[in-house]
């Protein structure tokens, strides 16, 4: 057994009176791709995003590298995190989002520079050498003095996922990083990240792609109205699902 | 242009009695309404300048021989002075509050409401007033523990002299209106960059000094050039505290010697002149922080010109 980099129990949270997350159990192990599929509103991204806090849980609790995420125990009581212990534990999970953000008013190379230098206060030859070394990675070296609005939407996103290597995080959150790219740019992004799967990266995706679920994924998990209704190989799950929810959707997107 | 039709010509469908060379071309212009208010616009600008001209009572020479004099110069240099404290004090106050304003502290919302509340509803020339007569309110001001033993104390009048009245009654009501300038701009960044920031853990301070604000800048600029200009002439009713700005200046002179058609013209050009500079510096300004965007949306006046001279001189290049 690998070791264990996100454990979740019972999960669950709401927007108002929306209850979007029903109780989510997990576990995400070291080195693993597991991908997260599930029709839009099923909760997904939400749940993503609560293992960096960027929501807050309202039951259960998520543990990243054996860390509660959000509280800590003090004398045996419960107490919420400082925004700057939070930050801190964000500080070791990177994320890449769907609409890209990156941050337009700086260049592609002090979009990459920016965290290391200001969070993890390194020396800035030593962050700029590696965000140099992580932009040709990502194959996009020649636009390091570029602005972010002189992109295409596949560099863009690409530019993002260097920036949160920079960081050089443990986990790596992906929430849907192709959907919104034009078709003939997905490849690009997803020959970066099934690179970085190849390095043994641990990785947490949230997509609408099944070819990448099915050929990179280590662990597929099936979320519908904030429920985990299905998981496992993702091989053997695309093939024969065994639900009766996951072979609905499943009949629509493949 | 001759030149281009002959090449087109090849190929062009004939005989349903529409020229499709004619097409080529571009539609010709009919400039004629353009010509009429010229025309007009021509008159009026002919009239003012002759009476400008021949009316005595604006006593050019008056006017020219004042304008450069060390009273009004010295006027202009205090009236710039107040303009730049004032301005600096109301951003600063201006961006607190906006803080405040946007915290998730209600205590902290509701006291910036109601200093907002307070500084845009009374008028700035009763503040300034206020402040003015703040000893007849508060004859000593003093520092200590409410109730207990005083640190120091001092006369009002000694402390509040009328240039910082003037900066306190500038500064405040001007916070007041920059705090929602500072607040508009900082809602138009897209939440996602605070996301994005958050997520690479940056802690609040940096995500605001180093993501927010920069980009919130591009909306926050315009409008503060906007009151910075503002504030320059705002400065005049500063006259009331007998503080010797540039409209006070004047007005001393003129009370001593009549000519006060001819000084009040003196002291308005120096307004002009220097509100003329800070449209340009603006401009430069707003170009530094668009700086990133693929196109910078709305351009001011004098943007715009610089724009329309560049496309000018650049089409004139072209030409043989």
């Amino acid at each position: 057994m690998t070791d264990v980099v996100v454990e979740a129990r019972g999960v669950s949270m709401s927007f108002g009176l929306v209850q979007v997350l029903k109780g989510i159990d997990l576990t995400i192990h070291r080195g693993e791709v597991t991908c997260i599929i599930g029709p839009s509103g099923s909760g997904k991204s939400t749940f993503l995003r609560c293992i960096n806090q960027l929501e807050t849980l309202d039951g259960g609790y998520i543990m990243v590298d054996g860390q509660p995420v959000g509280v800590k125990i003090k004398n045996g009581r419960l107490e919420a995190q400082t925004y700057a212990e939070a930050a801190r534990s964000r500080e070791n999970i990177g994320m890449v989002f769907q609409s890209f953000n990156l941050f337009p008013h700086m260049t592609v190379l002090e979009n990459v520079c920016e965290a290391p230098i200001r969070v993890k206060k390194e020396k800035r030859e030593v962050v700029r050498k590696r965000a140099v070394a992580l932009l040709d990675r990502v194959g996009l070296s020649a636009k390091a003095h570029a602005y972010p609005a002189a992109l295409s939407g596949g560099q863009q996103q690409r530019v993002a996922i260097a920036r949160a290597l920079a960081m050089e995080p443990r986990l790596m959150l992906f929430d849907e990083p192709t959907s919104a790219l034009d078709p003939e740019l997905v490849g690009e992004v997803l020959d970066v990240m099934r690179g970085l799967a190849d390095a043994g990266m641990t990785m947490v995706v949230v997509t609408h792609e099944m070819g990448f679920a099915r050929e990179v994924g280590d662990h597929l998990i099936f979320m519908d109205n904030g429920c985990v209704v299905e998981q496992g190989d993702p091989k053997s799950v695309l093939r024969s699902p065994q639900h009766q929810r996951t072979k609905q959707f499943l009949a629509k997107v493949l | 242009m001759n030149d281009i039709t002959s090449i087109s010509h090849a190929g062009l469908v004939t005989g349903d009695g529409i020229d499709r060379a004619l097409l080529l071309g571009r539609p010709h212009r009919h400039h004629g309404l353009q010509w009429l208010t010229a025309g007009i616009v021509l008159i009026v600008v002919f009239l003012v300048g002759y009476s400008l001209v021949t009316n005595p009572r604006f006593e050019w020479g008056v006017v020219f021989g004042w304008f450069t004099s060390q009273r009004l110069f010295g006027g202009l240099l205090r009236t710039l002075e107040l303009t730049a404290i004032s301005m600096a004090v109301g951003i600063a106050v201006g961006v607190a509050l906006a803080l405040a304003r946007l915290s998730s502290n209600f205590v902290l919302t509701a006291v910036a409401s109601f200093f907002v509340w307070l500084f845009r509803g009374v008028p700035v020339f009763v503040q300034l007033l206020f402040w003015g007569f703040i000893a007849a309110i508060y004859p000593r001001i003093s520092m200590g523990i409410p109730f207990g033993p005083q640190f120091f104390s001092v006369d009002a009048n000694t402390l509040i002299t009328p240039f910082l009245a003037a900066i306190l009654g500038l500064g405040l009501n001007e916070g007041a209106y920059m705090s929602e300038i500072v607040r508009a701009g900082l809602l138009s960044v897209n939440r996602g960059q605070t996301e994005a920031a958050k997520a690479l853990g940056m802690r609040r301070f940096t995500i605001l000094w180093r993501i927010v604000l920069p980009q919130a800048m591009k909306i926050i600029i315009p409008p503060t050039g906007n009151q910075t200009i503002s504030m320059l002439k705002t400065t005049s009713l500063v006259s009331v505290l007998a503080f010797p700005e540039l409209l006070y200046s004047a007005q001393l002179v003129y009370s001593a010697n009549f000519k006060t058609i001819p000084l009040l013209i003196a002291a308005s050009l120096w307004y002009l002149l220097v509100t003329s500079v800070l449209s340009f510096g603006q401009f430069y300004i707003e170009r530094h922080f668009n700086r990133g965007s693929a196109k910078s949306g709305q351009m001011s006046a004098l943007a715009r010109f610089a724009e329309i001279r560049r496309l000018w001189t650049s089409k004139e290049e072209v030409r043989p």
